[in-house]
């Protein structure tokens, strides 16, 4: 690892201060990705600024809201009433991933902001976009079992390791920053970026923006929810494909509301929008789910060794909308 | 250096919390399910590794590796790591001194006689170019990310599907003919009325002992002591001799804990280049590879094509077993991965064609992993089995039963004890089998088809020759046992006092186990499972030295006046007439009337010749249950039995976790372990355990193990070792049992879940 600086935040102005012309700076939350990075040399940060001690509060609104602060430990959200009650797909997502310990350090700011796992980005001896623009991608031709179907460019397919993501994206989250211009917020699915030509630019945050809080907008339907997640072993694994999915039937079968997002399979979690589209207002039914899915995963593309993400994406969707169909909830 | 290098030695203590079945037998330790001796130690974080001895004047150590796979280093930058804060020495073929090539395994400890550093030539992916000595690790760590290397890359052989054309048969397979051809085998299976021909593929692993490989060295004059990860301190004293050109007596290797091994803590670059830098620097070095470290610098096993073709008569019997193959290896090692082996033994055919060859790569010298050779060679063999009983409609243990042969069918042979079927019947009543259904998908749960299998284990016995005991008794009543052996965690410290308290008739709370020190009597490598064996062999030599120089103290007024050692027996700790029991002295009493504080009494085992005229092998029966989930192809392990034949059992205890850890090896193998290699630039792609997959907690079922524990009548004390046994057959139970679930037969590991989409 490289010596680097080290400055712990009073509050979250004092925190965009410390970062403000620092272009190699990093806000530090629990370290659980970004020091692994640091050891690697992937991440060279000059200066750390200590984030962790900041916006700790889950606070409920009446309305069924929630607003989260990003310096949350996964394992307070996934353990807290009001989100199991109200979001119990967030909790469900968190605690499918990673570690009881690493759980207890991540933050939710840092599991937002946390970076791909594919293996070439990992590999400082490897070519990678990422890494250094233009240097070329060594995991389109290479080991892509784990890596994007969707959205994906010719500069790169890497996915988004993130499972409560995925939960957010359906929840339609939105993200609150701070930055030198001011505060302001944006919808966590327009945070992250399909990777184009410019990959190494992974979010819309600006240099020095600090996420200060997520909130969660009310969803009645979301007690109808849930999150599967499809991995090479049966804990410790990244997602080779996830659906976070609630679903509000009318009495009658039809769709009334839905919420799909998809993990494993893009550059950001992915907010199945074309799925819900094609379900909203119809039967709840194997062949409408079947329709949506395809819907989906119609501009889906395999590499050589992940094109089974395709079919798994499809049947693992359909199989959970079937489910929450069955369930006799409301 | 002030530091005092103690050998480590254990008193069993008495426990038998948590086992089932009894209490601990004064008489007959052996067998008892005795806690292991440095439990307490290690959950105390008492128990010193190899990286824990805090020197004075200590350095550290950090590598850096290689990113091409062959040709020459063209520039080495160290400047700025040489300039970095605390940085000692950067070490590169440019300034490392002149190091003999380490002697290859068997004849040393290396992996690979390539000589170390020694000029500009790279010859793998992840070879190590720099060593840096830093006054602290994260000094060292920094100071190697900062080497600059440039290379003159040459094309290299890392394409399997390149080299596979030119593989050749190599001289011997671990001293086996490389083909046995008996009868014309071919031709016998064109013919036959039930045929099975097909490939099947395992791929690398890597091991992922929880113990990273570490070392602390330090010099003192031309003497050498290491502190290291290993699991052969002799060989690791001798290799290291050779290399820096010292007496083998000036060199001491200590190894007292080591935190698993599985085959390969054996000598790669880090040890030898850390010593030479110790030697520079005039200080002692502490070097612990990173994981990443792990994957590059040492090997694995690697790769294998296997084609196993049944030919069957129409009464089951077969006419002719083909398993032949291709394994990956290098110039520089020989480590064929004997996964013809198990066919050599486990079936009566009339004909038979074994054979094996090696493709040469450009790789990290691949080496010995849990059960080499037999651990992936079972999987192809024992699914072909699975899948001809299917063709026969027979029950596969039927199958079994029909094919079991009366001596070794290879060598002809006797077998000095074989309970392979038995182990199968008491396996299949305990597990169920007869409920099982043979039809393929005859059963689920909601998403999840359920499937059984089942399939041999089986392992060589093997002692190594080469060792020597020494026991210490003194008038207090205490027996020391010294032997330059191991403890990675199997239990050995443990059952060995177990056996020398049996052999001695004293309590076990009066032995101690000397152990892990080269400084010790002649040892024998902790592999092939052959410790066990090997030491009490010794054992029993040093015990009956030990008895002559006792009858020959007695002096003319003792109860066992005029007795030669084949009149006595141990008793009570002393010695007694064999029928006229009354004759009897107490150990104590016979120092103490001699006037002696201490016997020390030392002697090698006898030559291992049982093997030359047995057939001598382990065996088991893996049962095992899986669920596939329809939905995803996710495959889980819900259930598992082993029933195995594998000798006298010395600790129920330590022999379960033994047993069990190799199944779970087995399933990690089965489902989820592969080194993803990338043959375009031979690098090594998931070099951690984020990426590379071995089985978490999740992932294992119960598992359910039993044994026969019937002595092995040619072996020492019956034992024939358990290390490796357990992870044989697991590859091919698991793919037995998804096929009962799902119908597909996968012939190729691991078995992720898109191969049963």
């Amino acid at each position: 690892m490289m010596p680097f600086n080290y400055a712990r935040a009073r509050d979250p102005a004092d925190a965009v201060r410390l970062a403000a012309g620092r272009t190699e700076a990093r806000f530090l939350g629990g370290g659980t990705n970004l020091v692994d990075l640091m050891r690697e040399s992937v991440e060279v940060p000059k200066t750390l600024i200590d984030v962790t001690e900041l916006s700790q509060e889950i606070t409920a609104r009446d309305d069924g809201s929630l607003l989260i602060g990003a310096g949350v430990k996964n394992t307070t959200i996934a353990a807290d009433r009001r989100v199991r009650e109200r979001f119990p797909l967030l909790a469900r997502a968190i605690l499918s991933g990673a570690s009881g310990q690493i759980r207890n350090m991540a933050t939710v700011g840092g599991n937002i902001m946390q970076r791909t796992r594919c293996y070439y980005f990992y590999d400082e001896s490897a070519r990678c976009n990422k890494r250094t623009p233009g240097a070329g991608c060594d995991a389109i031709d290479g080991f892509n079992r784990i890596h994007a179907i969707l959205g994906a460019s010719p500069a790169c397919v890497a996915t988004h390791p993130s499972d409560m993501c995925v939960a957010l994206a359906a929840l339609d989250a939105s993200v609150h920053t701070v930055s030198a211009t001011g505060h302001r917020t944006l919808k966590l699915a327009d945070l992250h970026r399909l990777p184009g030509d410019t990959p190494h630019i992974e979010t819309e945050l600006a240099p020095g923006e600090l996420i200060t809080a997520v909130g969660i907008p009310p969803c009645s339907f979301a007690t109808r929810s849930v999150y599967r997640k499809v991995r090479d072993r049966a804990s410790y694994a990244f997602a080779l494909v996830s659906v976070a999915a609630a679903l509000d039937l009318t009495d009658n079968g039809t769709v009334r509301d839905v919420r799909i997002a998809l993990g494993g399979v893009a550059h950001k979690p992915w907010r199945a929008e074309k799925a819900e589209a094609a379900l909203r207002g119809g039967q709840a039914t194997e062949a409408s789910f079947q329709l949506a899915a395809d819907a989906e995963l119609k501009e889906a593309r395999g590499l050589r060794h992940n094109a089974f993400k395709i079919e798994l994406a499809r049947r693992t969707l359909v199989a959970c909308l079937a489910e929450l169909s069955r369930r006799d909830e409301k | 250096m002030s530091v005092s290098h103690k050998s480590v030695g254990f008193q069993a203590r008495k426990s038998t919390a948590g086992v089932a079945g009894g209490k601990p037998d004064a008489e007959h330790p052996v067998g008892e399910p005795l806690a292991r001796v440095d439990g307490p130690l290690k959950v105390r974080g008492k128990a010193r590794f190899a990286a824990e001895f805090a020197l004075e004047n200590l350095t550290y150590a950090a590598l850096s590796y290689s990113t091409i796979a062959k040709g020459r280093i063209a520039s080495i930058n160290a400047d700025e790591a040489k300039a970095a804060p605390g940085v000692l020495l950067v070490l590169t073929h440019e300034n490392v001194s002149r190091l003999s090539p380490p002697p290859l395994f068997p004849e040393g400890a290396a992996g690979s006689t390539l000589p170390v550093m020694q000029d500009a030539s790279i010859h793998w992916n992840g070879e190590p170019v720099a060593l840096v000595i830093a006054e602290s690790q994260e000094q060292a760590d920094r100071a190697a990310r900062l080497i600059r290397v440039t290379y003159e890359p040459e094309i290299a052989a890392i394409e399997f599907e390149t080299v596979r054309a030119k593989a050749k048969a190599p001289k011997n397979i671990l001293g086996e003919p490389t083909c046995i051809a008996i009868g014309d085998a071919e031709a016998a299976l064109a013919q036959a009325p039930v045929r099975i021909d097909n490939i099947y593929r395992t791929p690398r692993h890597n091991h992922c002992a929880i113990e990273l490989h570490a070392l602390t060295a330090a010099w003192e004059g031309d003497a050498l002591t290491v502190h290291d990860s290993t699991q052969m301190v002799h060989l690791t004293q001798k290799t290291l001799a050779k290399v820096f050109g010292v007496a083998e007596q000036k060199v001491r290797v200590l190894a007292p804990f080591v935190g698993g091994a599985f085959g390969n803590k054996s000598i790669w670059n880090h040890q030898i280049l850390a010593i030479a830098a110790a030697r520079m620097v005039g200080r002692p070095v502490r070097l612990v590879l990173s994981r990443e470290g792990v994957f590059r610098e040492t090997g694995g096993r690697t790769l294998t094509e296997q084609r196993v073709a049944l030919g069957a008569n129409a009464d089951g019997t077969l006419a002719a077993l083909i398993h032949t193959g291709i394994a990956g290896m290098t110039a520089h090692n020989d480590c064929p991965e004997q996964f013809t082996f198990p066919a050599r033994h486990l079936y009566a055919a009339q004909t038979f064609l074994l054979s094996q060859k090696v493709a040469e790569l450009n790789i990290v010298a691949n080496t010995f992993m849990r059960a080499p050779g037999e651990a992936v060679g079972t999987f192809a063999l024992e699914c072909a089995m699975d899948e001809l009983a299917e063709a026969l409609n027979l029950d596969p243990i039927e199958l079994r039963r029909l094919l079991e042969p009366d001596k070794d069918p290879v060598s002809g042979l006797p077998f000095s004890q074989r309970s392979l079927i038995e182990a199968y019947r008491r396996g299949a009543e305990r597990f169920g089998w007869q409920n099982r259904s043979p039809v393929p998908g005859a059963r689920s749960e909601g998403e999840w088809l359920i499937g059984q299998g089942v399939a041999t284990a089986t392992y060589p016995y093997h002692r190594f020759p080469g060792g020597v005991a020494k026991i210490r008794l003194s008038a207090d009543g205490q027996a020391t046992v010294q032997m330059g052996v191991h403890e990675m965690g199997m239990g050995t410290a443990t059952v060995q006092a177990q056996y020398a308290a049996e052999l001695l008739a004293l309590p076990v709370e009066c032995v101690t186990f000397e152990y892990g020190d080269s400084s010790l009597p002649s040892g024998v490598v902790a592999g092939g499972s052959c410790q066990s064996a090997s030491i009490i062999a010794a054992v029993n030599a040093a015990c009956e030295a030990l008895f002559d120089e006792l009858l020959k103290l007695v002096g003319h007024k003792s109860p066992l006046t005029g007795l030669i050692r084949t009149d006595v027996e141990a008793y009570r700790g002393g010695i007694r007439h064999r029928r006229d029991t009354d004759r009897f002295q107490s150990y104590v009493a016979i120092l103490n009337q001699a006037g002696k504080d201490v016997l020390e009494c030392e002697a090698p085992a006898s030559e291992p010749s049982e093997a030359k005229r047995y057939s001598m092998h382990s065996y088991g029966a893996q049962f095992c249950e899986v669920r596939v989930n329809t939905v995803t192809g996710e495959t889980r392990v819900s259930r598992w039995l082993a029933s195995f034949d594998t000798g006298r059992i010395l600790n129920a205890r330590t022999a379960a976790s033994q047993f069990r850890g190799g199944i779970i090896m087995g399933i990690g193998l089965a489902l989820t372990e592969e080194t993803f290699f990338d043959e375009r630039t031979g690098r090594i792609m998931n070099p951690s355990l984020a990426e590379y997959h071995v089985p978490v907690h999740l992932d294992v079922p119960q598992i359910e193990v039993m044994w026969n524990g019937s002595p092995d009548p040619q072996s020492p004390y019956g034992v024939r070792g358990i290390g490796e046994i357990g992870i044989t057959g697991a590859g091919a139970a698991i793919a037995n049992a998804i096929y009962n679930a799902t119908g597909r037969r996968i012939r190729e590991l691991p078995i992720t879940l898109d191969r049963l989409l």
